[in-house]
This record gives structure tokens, sequence and C-alpha cells, in this order.
């Protein structure tokens, strides 16, 4: 292990040698997904990397030991606990932890918001825990981010198992036999997750309606074909991307819109979830029950005790009433070809930030944030939680109208900034109060005619900047109207040619200016076929 | 001036109105020249009519000749201007609308204080007192940013057409002439006032003209879009200092439109290259062209043949052009090679920054022309997010405005100017002449980036040559 932060606890292996990666099974029962595919193995060696892959860890996502062999692994009969960097899915229990080597480096989903024991057992075992589902929500990390790959696989499953249990189409046909009514799907939070059930459902032809607390996503669900139902109550922007625990008034309209929507709606898939706490109820029971029968829910929050009132974790339930509640805990592993692929890219992709000389050692730099984020655990101490990022989903707060003047550089007080409009204000009253009727008469004119044109041409569409010039040039010649005038009341020669003169100029600009200008936006043309 | 003249100014300044707020989109800009031309053939008709009532026929001949004439001159400029001249010719125009706002003040002069000194013959009004002094101090505003608006935009049209060398001009002290010359107006302004001689406006206007000269002269070719507005709105300004001269509220009303809205088309501009409009308008960049970091590196070349074949892979393109497009001519070519990627289903949008070409809108014009599709004709704003997910990016005849020193080195002469981020797709073809640096003279790190690729020689024939080998591959592939 290179470090280049600290001084490291063992010496480090002499700089040539390339760490060997161990590609580990997983103990967990139900698990079907390895932590890293052949084709992301092949990915990882040229790093520099060698890898070592237990025999039959990826036998049940459909991945051979011959692939792996064939991308450049070597494929072992026993366990790999004692390779420099252990790659898997879940977290290892105790006694596998206690295999591991002191200074070698594990990386896995380690949930280590639910389980301080874990934590503080690999920093006691001198492991160098790197958590997957611990990346911080920045864009730079978005690669590495297993919790959203494995929600986007979670979230089009979790529409596959509806659709399963549902005893009907899910898009809207007129048949010879009759015609049928397209499915409604209800998807309670749009994180990654509920926007992928929402794309799915919304190919396979659903009416799809989405809730989120964060207003900020109405748009990407719009994207993805669903209705975004708004609860309409004062709600705190998000900061770190994740959502919020929500306030009383927002709860009660929420509870609402659940309930006229449970009514109404053939499926209810549920995504809430809180980090570090349980699962917010949506659903109660009496909503279940005013479904129709044949109505199925799909609690994808049922691990963490569920959205819906009735779900079990794991488990599928038919109420008496005949409204099915999948509460699956393993939605992704269900997908395991698929999930393997996208959690070994997320692993490759952590590798290449690590590994930055592409030598095939792993280099610990715990000043990056997304490195700092997701190390739990190095020599020894428990480096867990990280010190908080601030990421922005939240809006930008509107920027000031401040249309001629720049951002001052730093900030100044209410009364410096308003002093120039004071300063302009009392200047322009004392000259309109000062001067002749006429002359003042003019003077609001004028300065209501620049307000106007302000705001007339506020909005222009930047296309046509240049049309738009041509034709305040021609306008501009209006000044031909007081050339004319001139010739009207002039008397003496050089006064009716010096207007002639400047009537002629004024001419040109009127005539030549709107001429280009229709000649201009006759060219402007919209591709064909877009409305 | 009677009742009726009045109605039909008021209701020709509202058709301006509903013109220019016609011009700010698409679906209503044709009907917005309609109602402009509407407005301005009420006043002329109208004022016309009472011009024809006093004027002598000397005065409705040379009236009639002059409109003959002025319309044959601009119908055929209009007719015949090529879309990469654009700049040129509204440059042209706006010195006329300041030619003629100095005629308009000398004859005000001519008319009222030139009548009176004489003993009023022949003053249309006669002024006493303050609204006299009033007169005075408008004939002299009113010459001076008409004079200004002449000649700066007499050398914008010779910079822009290429006829003057468009690097700043650099006096020792250029500021301190431009304060100077404002100062020397204001004093001679009150002077003027106080006695007004004919050779004291004479004065004025030619420190006005020279003003107007120094003003321009000394910024550079690539702040062009922004003087363009801004001369734009003076020639506004200058008419509604003849408005005041006259007590015409029409044209008061008409030239604060013009003038506020060319302001604003010039603080977008400076917005777009992150500047202050002061620092604009007293020098170009160059003045600050020191602390840059020197650009080391080996750029890589390729040929028609492989950009056709990445084009004919790629399954989104983003075009962005520059002032170097409109120079070789190769709107055309390169409208023809959006249509064959269209056809063969590649995404091609084009990413305008707000400040490419000479005049604000330049691109756009041009790419109309070309019969490029309006809605694939998008703002850098619109257009960023995207430049990641881009296959290839093809830079054609743009430099500083997709230089990556501006967000990255805070040295550069261009740093905090917005700029396309074309360096984030994953390919990037630049169209240039040689390594020269654009108008602000900063090297373009962006040519020695792993990503570019350099396509060297004239664009309009570049482009051609991959259109011809882009047939075959898209046949093939």
């Amino acid at each position: 292990m290179r470090d280049t932060t600290e001084d490291a606890e063992s010496p480090p292996p002499a700089a040539t040698v390339p760490m060997r990666i161990g590609v580990a099974s997983e103990s967990a029962k139900s698990e079907t997904r390895v932590a890293l595919s052949p084709e992301t193995v092949g990915k990882v060696v040229a790093l520099g990397y060698g890898v070592t892959v237990q025999s039959g860890a990826g036998a049940l996502a459909g991945f051979e030991d011959s692939a792996y062999a064939e991308a450049g692994a070597e494929v072992v009969d026993g366990p790999v606990w004692d390779s420099d960097i252990v790659v898997m899915i879940n977290a290892p229990g105790p006694e596998e932890i206690g295999k591991l080597r002191s200074g070698s480096a594990l990386i896995a989903m380690l949930a280590p918001r639910f389980s301080e024991e874990r934590t503080a057992a690999l920093a006691a075992q001198g492991v160098t825990a790197l958590s997957m589902d611990a990346v911080p929500r920045i864009s730079r990390a978005q690669s590495m981010d297993v919790l959203s790959s494995m929600a986007n696989i979670a979230g089009y499953r979790a529409v596959i198992e509806a659709a399963h249990a549902f005893g009907r189409f899910f898009t809207g046909q007129v048949t010879a036999a009759g015609k049928v009514p397209p499915a409604k799907v209800l998807v309670a939070g749009a994180g990654v997750a509920g926007l992928a059930a929402i794309a799915a459902a919304n190919s396979l032809g659903a009416v799809v309606r989405a809730t989120d607390p964060r207003a900020e996503v109405a748009d990407q669900v719009k994207s993805l074909g669903g209705e975004y139902l708004a609860v309409e109550v004062e709600q705190e922007a998000s900061t770190d991307g994740y959502a919020k625990a929500t306030s009383e008034a927002y709860d009660k309209r929420a509870a609402e819109i659940y309930s006229e929507q449970a009514a109404d709606v053939d499926i209810i898939v549920t995504t809430a979830l809180i980090p570090g706490r349980p699962a917010p109820k949506l659903i109660t029971a009496a909503d279940v029950a005013s479904m129709r029968p044949g109505s199925v829910i799909v609690d994808m929050a049922a691990a963490q005790g569920g959205n819906v009132e009735g779900s079990v974790a794991g488990e599928v339930v038919t109420t008496d009433h005949g409204v099915t509640i999948i509460g699956y805990t393993d939605l992704a592993a269900r997908l395991p070809a698929q999930a393997s692929q996208l959690y070994g890219t997320n692993v490759l992709n952590l590798l290449k930030l690590m590994t930055p000389e592409k030598d095939g050692r792993l280099a610990l730099d715990l000043d990056d944030t997304v490195v700092r984020g997701l190390t739990t655990a190095h020599a020894g101490e428990v480096l867990w939680p990280p010190p908080a990022v601030s990421v922005s989903a939240a809006p930008a707060a509107p920027q000031a109208a401040a249309p001629v003047e720049k951002a001052p550089e730093k900030e100044r007080s209410p009364l410096a900034k308003a002093l120039p409009s004071v300063i302009g204000a009392v200047a322009l009253f004392l000259i309109t109060a000062f001067a002749p009727p006429e002359l003042a008469g003019h003077l609001t004119v004028f300065v209501l005619a620049i307000v106007i044109g302000f705001y007339v041409i506020g909005n222009v569409h930047h296309a046509l900047h240049t049309p738009l010039m041509s034709v305040t040039n021609a306008i501009s010649g209006i000044i031909v109207v007081g050339a004319i005038l001139q010739i009207g009341t002039g008397g003496s020669g050089l006064v009716l040619g010096l207007a002639a003169a400047a009537t002629l100029l004024a001419f040109i600009n009127i005539v030549g200016g709107f001429a280009v200008t229709r000649r201009m936006l006759s060219m402007f043309s919209r591709s064909p076929g877009r409305s | 001036m009677q009742t009726w003249t009045t109605a039909a100014y008021l209701i020709a300044a509202l058709l301006f109105v509903v013109s220019l707020a016609g011009l700010s989109r698409h679906e209503t800009s044709r009907s917005g020249v309609v109602f402009g031309i509407a407005g301005m053939t009420i006043a002329l008709v109208a004022t016309a009519i009472v011009a024809f009532g006093s004027a002598s026929g000397l005065g409705i001949a040379l009236l009639l000749v002059a409109l003959v004439i002025g319309a044959a001159i601009g119908l055929w400029r209009a007719r015949v201007v090529e879309m990469t001249g654009m700049p040129e010719l509204i440059a042209l125009m706006h010195s006329f609308v300041g030619l003629a706002a100095v005629l308009v003040g000398w004859n005000g002069y001519l008319e009222v204080e030139g009548g009176a000194a004489e003993g009023g013959a022949g003053g249309a009004e006669q002024l006493t007192g303050s609204l006299l002094g009033i007169h005075h101090a408008e004939v002299a505003i009113g010459v001076f940013i008409g004079a200004v608006t002449f000649t700066g935009s007499i050398i914008a049209y010779l910079k822009l057409s290429a006829k003057i060398k468009s690097a700043p001009l650099m006096l020792p002290g250029k500021n301190v002439l431009n304060l100077g010359a404002l100062v020397v107006f204001a004093a001679f302004t009150v002077w003027f006032v106080i006695s007004p001689q004919l050779w004291i406006l004479a004065v004025l206007t030619v420190l006005a003209l020279l003003l107007g000269i120094h003003l321009v002269a000394s910024i550079g070719g690539g702040d062009m879009p922004v003087v363009v507005s801004m001369l734009n709105s003076y020639s506004g300004w200058a008419a509604a200092a003849s408005g005041f001269l006259l007590g015409n509220d029409l044209l008061i009303i008409t030239g604060a439109l013009v003038g506020s809205s060319g302001a604003y088309l010039s603080y977008i501009m400076c917005k777009a290259m992150n500047r202050s409009f002061i620092s604009v308008i007293a020098g170009g960049f160059g003045a600050t062209a020191t602390s840059a970091a020197a650009v080391e590196g080996e750029h890589r070349e390729v040929n028609a043949v492989g950009v056709a074949e990445l084009l004919g892979n790629a399954s989104s393109v983003v075009i962005t052009p520059g002032y170097g497009m409109a120079v070789a001519q190769a709107q055309y070519p390169v409208a023809e090679l959006t249509r064959k990627l269209r056809e063969a289903g590649v995404e091609v949008r084009f990413g305008v920054h707000p400040v490419a070409g000479r005049l604000p809108g330049h691109m756009n014009v041009l790419l109309a022309e070309a019969q490029v599709p309006y809605d694939i004709v998008l703002e850098m704003d619109e257009i960023n997010d995207d430049l990641a997910e881009t296959d290839v990016v093809l830079v054609i005849g743009a430099n500083d405005t997709v230089n990556p020193a501006a967000s990255e080195d805070p040295g550069s002469p261009i740093a905090g100017m917005p700029v396309l981020k074309v360096w984030e797709a994953k390919d990037v073809i630049v169209f240039k002449r040689s390594m020269a640096t654009g108008y602000a003279g900063v090297q373009n790190p962006l040519f020695f980036r792993e990503n570019t690729q350099m396509l060297f020689g004239d664009a309009k024939a570049r482009v051609e040559d991959i259109l011809a080998e882009l047939g075959a591959h898209v046949r093939t592939g």
C-alpha cells in the first residue's frame, strides 16, 4: 500500500511489485452478483493490477471461470482473503474480516451508517476499508456511485416484478375483443430508483405519476414521461442531494395525495428512503385496502422498514382484499449480470481514480474528497463519518436584476448600492423641476421611452440580435422627420441644402434598414417536422 | 404643429414599440418589421404634409429628390449586401444617422441662433430667455453625439471591412485624451450657451469628430460586437437629441427606444465577455495581455479523410462557428455538411458564443442564410452542459470563444470570460489557417489537448473536402 498522507504501519512493498486484487465469492445466500465482471477485470488488469478470482464467484451472474481467465485473471479454488485488495459486493462477516491481512484494502458496500461494529472490526484488523456505498454525491464521483447504479437496476426490476404480478396489460389497447385501459402507476420518490421505475413503466405504456418532496425533480420526472404530483407546501431545499425528513404540514398534504392516488392507480412503487433513518410510512393499511383487487404494490424500502404498512421484507404478501405487496430486498440482484457489470464498472472507476500512475499500486489520497468520503477505516483508525460535503442539487438563488452593473467585487452596504440610483433620481428631479415646462414634458417622454426600450428588448432571442439591430438602425432614421421639417421651414439656401442632405442620408438608412431586415428574416427557417 | 400630427406621431411611436417587441421572437419577427414600416410611413406622411404646407417650391423639389435618391441607394445596398458583410453595412448606416444628426443640429443653429443674430429673419420660432439657452445646449449636445457616432461608425466600418488594420490604436494616455475631450466639450457647451458663436460650434464639431475616431480606433477587432451595438445606441441618442432640439416627441421616443435597446445589447455582449462596458470602451484586449501562462506542447494534425471517418461514426456533433467561418464564406458547405449528417441520423447542433463574429447575432444570420434550421442553433448557455456528452466538436474559425485558458488560467487576459467548453467533448477538430493566435492575442491551449486535432487550411475548402469524403463513408457505413 502506497500511502501519500501519512506513514503506513507496515513497510510498503517494493514499488515495482503490482498489487493483487482478489474477487471473492459472496457468502450471502441470496446474493447472485459478483464484484467484477470479466469485462471489467480486463480493464483492471490494464491498470497494472494482478487479479485473482475465486472459482465460481461469477457463476450465478452467468460469468464462467473461463471468461475470467480469458480476461487475464488467475482463477483459484480457495478463498482470496490474503489478496492486497479484496473486492466484494456485500460486507464480509466477522469471521471473514478476521482472515483479511493487516495493511490490505477491502472494497465493498460496507454500510458504515448501519454497522459501527463492522467498521470498528475492520479498523482493528488494520484494513483500509473503502465503502462503495459511501461515495459522496458530487458530480465527479457519479461514475463510482454504486447506490445510483444499483438503484437504477432495482427501479427497473420493481416495475418488471409489478408487471409480472399484475393481471393486466400496462399499455392501453383497442382490440377486436374490446378496449383495454392503460395501467396507472404511482411512483413514490423520484430518486434514481424512482426515475428508473418511471422510465420503465412509461416504456411499457402505463400512465405514470410520481411524487417527491424535492420540487426540483419535477422536470426530470416529466422528461421520463411521468406526471409530477406536487405537494403544495413550503419545503426546505435539499443541500446534500438526498431527501430530508419532511415537515408536518407537508406530511399531512402528502398523505392526502397518497390516499387519493391509492384509490385510483393499479400499481404503486415506493422508493422513499432517508439516509440513516427508518423508511417513512407513506401508504397506510387503509390506503392499501382502498386499492382495487389485483393491484400491486412494490415496496422498495422494505429492507429499511418499508414505506407500506403491511409489507414484509423479502416476501410477497397478498392481502385479504387481493392486493399484492412485494417486499423484495434483492431487486438489483435479480438482474445479476447487469448489476455485476455496473458494480464492476463503478469499482473500476474507483481504481482508476486511486491509481493515477496506472502502475497497479493503490494510492490513498485522503485529501481527495471522494477518497476521503468512502474510506471508513485506515491504519487502525475509524475514519467514519467523513467531513460533510455539500453539493447543490438545490436551485441557485435567483440572481438580482442589475442590468448595467457588474457584480461588485466585495459586498457593499445597501446604502452604498442605492447611492448611484439616489443621486440619479435627485439629479433627474432637479433638472426636470427647474426646466421650462416644455422641456419637462419632453424629458418625461424621454425617460419613459428609455425604460420601455429596455423592457421591450429584454427577452430578445440571441439569434435575432442582428435583425433587431438593423431594424433599430432603420428606425433611428426617424431623424429624417427633423430634416424634413427643416426643409419645410427653412429659409436660406444653406439650411435647405443641409436639410436635404440629412434627409437623403437618413432615408438611405430607413429604406436600407427595413429592406435588409426583411431579407434576413426570410432566411430564418425552422427544421421541418418540428413544432 | 397641429394636434393631428401629434396624433400621427403617437401612433407611429406605438408602432415602433410593437415592432421592437415583435423582433424579440422568431414567430413574430416578420410582423415586427411590418409594424416598423407602417410606423415609419405614418410618421413620414404626416411630416411631409406639414412640410409641404409651408415649404417653398425649391424645398419640395429638394425633398422629393432626396427621398428618391435615398430610397434607391438604400434598396440597392440592402439587395446586394453579402450576409458576411452585414457588420460593415450596419456600421456604415449608423454613420449616416450620426451625420444627419450633425446636419440637423447645425441647421437648428442656423435657423434659430443664426436667425436671431440677424434680427429674426428666417427664424422658425422666436425663442427667448432660458428656452433659447436650452436650445443652444441642445444644439451643442446633438451635434456632439451625432459627430461622435459619425466618425466612430466610419472607423468601425473601415475596420470591419478590413480597409484599415483592426488592431487597437494605442496612443499614450488614451483615457486622459477621452476624458479631456469630454471636459473640453462640457466647457465649450457652457460657453456656447452663454455666447452662441459659429466658431465655437465648429470647434465642438471637430472635437467630437476626433473623439469618435479615437474612441473606436483604440478598440480591437475582437470587441467589435460591442462597438457596433454601442454605436447603434449612440445613433439612437443622436436622434433623441435632435428631438429635444426640434421639440419633437416622436424623435425623442424613437431615439430613446433605439438608444436603450442598443445599450442593452452592448450590455449582453459585455457580459458574454465578462468585461465591464467601461473597459471595452476604454480600450482593447491588448492592454492587459501580459501575464498569460506560456502554452507549450505539440498539436496533432488530421486530414479531411480522418475527420470524415470520425463524423461518420459519431452520433452527436456540435459545430462552434466563429468569425473565421464568415471570412472563409464557409457557411454553405457547413450547412450542407449539417444536412448530410442529419440525414444519416447524426444529431448535429450549433453552439454559438454571444460574441462570435463581428456583430451581435452575426453567426445566426450566416447560418440562416445557408438554410440551417434555427432550432438547432443554440446559445452557449444552452449547449455548454451537453458538450461533455458530445462525440465530435467542429471548431470552425473560432478561437478565443473556445479557449480553455479563460476558465483555467487566472493569469490569462481573457480569464473569467465564459467560453464554450468544447474540450470536454470526446474529440475536437479545430479548423484553422495556421497556428496564429486569435484577436485577443492569446495562445489557445485547446490546440494542444490530447483530444484535439487540427485541420489546417481554408475552412471552406476543408469542409468541402470532408463532404466529398463523407459521401463515401455514409454510403458504406
